[in-house]
């Protein structure tokens, strides 16, 4: 069976920033959009995915929705959780669950930067490794940065421009969330937080829900002249011998990242490879990992970025525009709805429809990458 | 009275004069882990033994923690008492690359590729007064 037998016919979502409403009005107000972008109601919807790390049951916003019996399944890949929820639902329909299916992810972190939690015994690791200041994110984003700038050429000030970019974006999206573009300057005299980077090159933590409704493909034009067709939607994790988040430690002998296992196996089943991509999303939890993403991702060799960058084919109006809507950067990460925000801005880049940051000659494809703690990944190539 | 010296916890490493860290390594494909597991992540296999990893090692990555993590689970000085330390994977002959506090935090001082040294050292005192002490890696001398 193909994977073009999925379509996504509606697209909904609560934009990123910090709100009254809580998690779960947020992820209502999300799938609502969805459903009204669709052209359908809930009682239409046969299956449903949520995903959330702050609220255990993101299942009990039915009661909203509507208590029809769908089945209605609910997961956490941590930051992959968004592409895994799409998928999950593909899978549920193609299973036989039903022809129409949404997948929701919402999420409302605290202030501040992300804590990995009191206590190691969710994690599988050692107490004394988050005692001793070691269970840290950022110092992992940091150390894998380091490495990387050291092995391929990346400059200090190729992290900055990166930035720059986000920001940029982020000031043509009304729905962005943070929608200044900053200077060179401002970024790259920010504060450092570990070296080699600086506070305006990571993500925060922030609030908001996104929502895909997805059906079979052969009934789609029943609902929308402007199906995006799901080519592939991947999900991998790491093998032994990738360097991963909170590891506290690596074997020396390298293996690939669940990222580039996750993108070589969709390009392969989608029949596509990275040169027909139009615009890409890649998970930027800091501007290091949107660098070194480009790569395992398919879309440059190692050290391309620096030039890539330099010479703004990352732009929007590039070759390779990536983070369109200003990824991470600009819009925060609510854990659970990260994934389907980058699947939100795909589709409307296909529509046609990313009003003030479109990506111009009308993009055949698009590609979506989400990457998380224990070493997860998971991978959309997306078609009109 | 003054406190005691205690490590952070019991089996992580040895103490004396030249500590060592404490791993696993698999009986059937010889893989080596930090810390130390029952079970081999390489090759699933269920006999692992105990080994202790080499003293020194080149440094293979590094970074500077500028700010106090998020307490808990971390429990070292906060506040005004914290001092920005430095993190490192250390590249050891066993064919792993361990994660661990470096004893230098001034970033003209790394350079990827020198020779680390294992040294064991206290990173906060506990409420009875006792030292509590982990594994850092140190430029060898």
């Amino acid at each position: 069976m193909s994977s073009d037998d999925i379509a996504i016919i509606g697209i909904g979502l609560h934009p990123f920033g910090r709100h009254e409403a809580t998690t779960i009005e947020m992820g209502v107000m999300a799938a609502n959009m969805a459903l009204k972008d669709a052209g359908i109601n809930w009682k239409d919807v046969d299956l449903a995915c949520a995903g959330s790390l702050e609220v255990i049951q993101p299942d009990t916003m039915i009661k909203y929705m509507g208590l029809t019996g769908i089945p209605f399944t609910t997961l956490f890949n941590g930051c992959a959780t968004g592409g895994n929820l799409m998928r999950t639902t593909a899978n549920g329909i193609l299973a036989g669950d039903g022809d129409i299916g949404i997948a929701v992810g919402m999420d409302k972190h605290p202030r501040g930067a992300f804590s990995v939690g009191s206590t190691m015994a969710g994690l599988g690791l050692p107490e004394w490794y988050g005692n001793t200041g070691l269970a840290v994110n950022p110092q992992f984003f940091s150390m894998k940065t380091m490495r990387y700038m050291h092995d391929f050429g990346i400059t200090d000030e190729c992290l900055s421009l990166c930035a720059q970019k986000a920001f940029e974006n982020g000031s043509r999206n009304e729905q962005a969330w943070r929608r200044k573009a900053l200077s060179f300057d401002e970024i790259a005299n920010s504060q450092m937080v570990t070296n080699p980077l600086r506070k305006r090159h990571f993500c925060s933590p922030s609030e908001g829900a996104a929502a895909v409704v997805i059906c079979r493909a052969d009934v789609a034009k029943k609902y929308t002249t402007k199906p995006i067709y799901v080519k592939a939607n991947v999900f991998k994790t790491r093998l032994h011998g990738s360097f991963e988040v909170l590891a506290p430690a690596t074997p020396t002998a390298r293996l690939p990242a669940p990222s580039v296992q996750a993108s070589q196996a969709a390009f392969e089943k989608a029949g596509v490879g990275p040169e027909d991509i139009g615009v890409a999303q890649l998970q930027d939890t800091e501007v290091g990992h949107e660098i070194m993403h480009m790569a395992e991702n398919g879309f440059c060799r190692d050290g391309e970025q620096e030039k890539l960058i330099r010479e703004g084919q990352t732009k929007i109006e590039g070759k390779i525009p990536v983070n369109t809507d200003g990824g991470l950067l600009a819009n925060g990460e609510p854990v659970g709805a990260s994934g389907l925000r980058q699947i939100y801005e795909v589709a409307l880049q296909l529509r046609g429809d990313a009003t003030g940051r479109q990506v111009p000659n009308h993009p055949k494809a698009g590609y979506t990458h989400v990457y998380g703690f224990p070493g997860v990944s998971c991978v959309t190539v997306l078609s009109r | 009275m003054a406190g005691k010296q205690i490590p952070v916890h019991p089996g992580l490493f040895t103490e004396g004069k030249s500590p060592q860290l404490v791993g696993s390594k698999c009986a059937d494909c010889s893989e080596v882990t930090f810390p130390k597991q029952s079970s081999c992540p390489k090759c699933t296999s269920e006999k692992a033994e105990e080994i202790l990893l080499s003293r020194k090692g080149t440094l293979w990555t590094w970074t500077i923690q500028h700010f106090a993590p998020p307490s808990p689970p971390y429990d070292g000085p906060q506040g005004d008492d914290f001092v920005p330390y430095g993190v490192g994977y250390i590249e050891l002959e066993e064919g792993v690359r361990v994660e661990s506090r470096l004893t230098i935090n001034d970033e003209k001082l790394f350079k990827i590729g020198m020779t680390m040294e294992l040294g064991i050292e206290k990173y906060r005192t506990d409420a009875d007064g006792n030292d509590v002490m982990t594994f850092v890696f140190q430029p060898a001398s």
